[in-house]
């Protein structure tokens, strides 16, 4: 597998492969959300207890589980970059840090639109709310150090010892957070037991959590790629790429 | 017999050994703590300032400070200690001791421990002292103030560990102070509710020791992957 992967650490082998992946993630996160949201938002069955203000789970339980699961992607990338020192993955974790933390605020915001009828208020100091706020704040922290250096590098390895940092500090916070308060509901389908979810209900669910997982990897092929070709703005094979773009463009005119 | 001495002297002073440098280093802490008493003095009258504020800005009534208390000199404590460390390797940065420290023969997080405790010492010890104080202050009963005590001891520590980190990443940056905060603040959250809830259930006359336990393991995890992530964060800082 290492030799099947080692290609990658190099910046235009990964370039090329974010664009290879870019279009087939943008359809794919296209087509679930699309399909996804009609069927919960439209035709899924109405709670017995919670009416139609429920269906605003189709896009909060996805945004909450990513916001998670991009903290942790882009802790092993961090932790990839720092122990191989492969720079491609010190910039996938600039590429998933805003995406996660728009994830984990876009979580927030819904879910302090369900919580208004549900609960009677925007904001209560629950556990499972308190802890995504925190981890909204972590992600800050790393963007904000990342950007805080003159040099890109020096930036992107601080960011990454603190996204390890972190990880390791996202369940301590979690349970402590846990233990200190607890009002919203349990986990639905993340636990072992035959989850407490009408299937008509789980399907389109599990499609727009899909469809984020997909617009989270489309985007962080775009970053990263982006990222890439601005690190090795002046190295050889991005002026031959940028020349052979160039040329392509001067073609199709010409052909017109 | 007498030609050769020289010799082994200046090789023994290359291979120091571990020891000899904890100990060097410990004693360098304190004699520039010593040369510069604001450093220790400071982060108490903080402290003091803080907690005053409280009483002056919800209500002086006994039984709101009473409620409050803990939390409030928990979290002067923890404001005080980020102000702190935010000095604490800006001296080595610029004066290159971070350049010999790795490239001595020493490892680094035997350093960073020395210089941690050392600090730990110089900088929480009389928050520690002085905490009865403000808890008469802050009307707390007699019977909490050991409870108090003993979780400044063993949280007071890994907040300097924590804060440590959030320094090394943010040394060579001139405006690290905000940053330090946005970084470190977050990680703060686990020891303060622990803490907290130690003195919540000592102010009800319930056993403690479950809070207090949680606390020291979260010493020791600090204590040993601090060191580790303060190295490479001091590494990143020279290349």
């Amino acid at each position: 597998m290492w030799k099947w992967l080692h290609p990658y650490a190099k910046a235009e082998v990964a370039y090329q492969l974010c664009y290879k992946l870019l279009p087939y993630f943008s359809w794919l996160s296209v087509i679930t959300l699309a399909v996804g949201s009609v069927w919960g938002l439209a035709f899924a069955p109405a709670d017995y207890q919670q009416g139609d203000s429920f269906r605003i789970i189709y896009f909060h339980v996805p945004t909450a589980i990513l916001s998670m699961g991009a903290y942790t992607s882009m802790a092993i990338c961090a932790l990839i970059g720092m122990v191989w020192q492969i720079r491609n993955a010190e910039l996938a974790v600039y590429a998933i840090a805003p995406v996660g933390a728009v994830y984990t605020f876009l979580a927030l915001v819904t879910g302090a639109i369900w919580g208004k009828p549900m609960w009677g208020a925007w904001w209560v100091w629950d556990a499972r709310l308190t802890s995504e706020l925190i981890l909204l704040f972590l992600y800050l922290g790393v963007i904000a150090l990342y950007n805080a250096f003159e040099d890109r590098r020096t930036g992107a390895r601080a960011a990454s010892i603190l996204a390890i940092v972190g990880v390791i500090n996202v369940p301590i916070i979690h349970y402590s957070v846990e233990w200190w308060n607890t009002l919203h509901q349990g986990a639905t389908i993340t636990k072992f037991a035959k989850p407490s979810i009408s299937t008509d209900m789980l399907w389109p669910l599990l499609l727009t959590i899909a469809g984020f997982m997909f617009v989270l990897a489309a985007l962080t092929c775009l970053r990263l790629a982006n990222q890439i070709i601005l690190n090795d703005a002046r190295r050889p094979w991005v002026k031959a790429l940028v020349e052979r773009e160039l040329s392509s463009v001067s073609m199709s005119k010409a052909s017109k | 017999m007498s030609k050769h001495p020289p010799q082994q002297e200046s090789h023994s002073n290359i291979q120091l050994s571990y020891s000899s440098a904890f100990k060097s280093i410990v004693k360098r802490e304190f004699s520039l703590a010593w040369q510069k008493p604001a450093q220790i003095i400071q982060p108490v009258v903080f402290f003091l300032i803080v907690v005053t504020l409280f009483p002056l800005g919800i209500s002086p009534s006994p039984k709101t400070l009473q409620l409050i208390g803990p939390g409030v000199i928990w979290i002067a404590a923890l404001l005080s200690i980020m102000l702190s460390v935010e000095g604490l390797f800006r001296q080595d940065f610029h004066e290159g001791h971070i350049e010999a420290w790795l490239l001595s023969t020493v490892p680094m997080p035997l350093i960073i421990i020395a210089k941690l405790l050392s600090a730990w010492v110089i900088s929480c010890g009389m928050l520690i002292v002085f905490s009865p104080l403000l808890a008469m202050l802050m009307n707390i009963a007699p019977e909490v103030i050991p409870a108090l005590m003993l979780s400044l001891l063993i949280g007071t520590p890994i907040l300097l560990f924590i804060g440590a980190i959030g320094n090394a990443l943010t040394v060579s940056l001139n405006q690290g102070g905000v940053l330090l905060s946005l970084i470190v603040l977050p990680l703060y959250i686990p020891v303060l509710i622990f803490a907290t809830a130690m003195l919540e259930a000592a102010s009800v006359n319930m056993s403690y020791v479950g809070q207090m336990s949680v606390l020291l393991s979260l010493l020791l995890l600090s204590f040993v992957m601090a060191p580790l992530a303060i190295g490479a964060a001091l590494k990143n800082t020279v290349n």
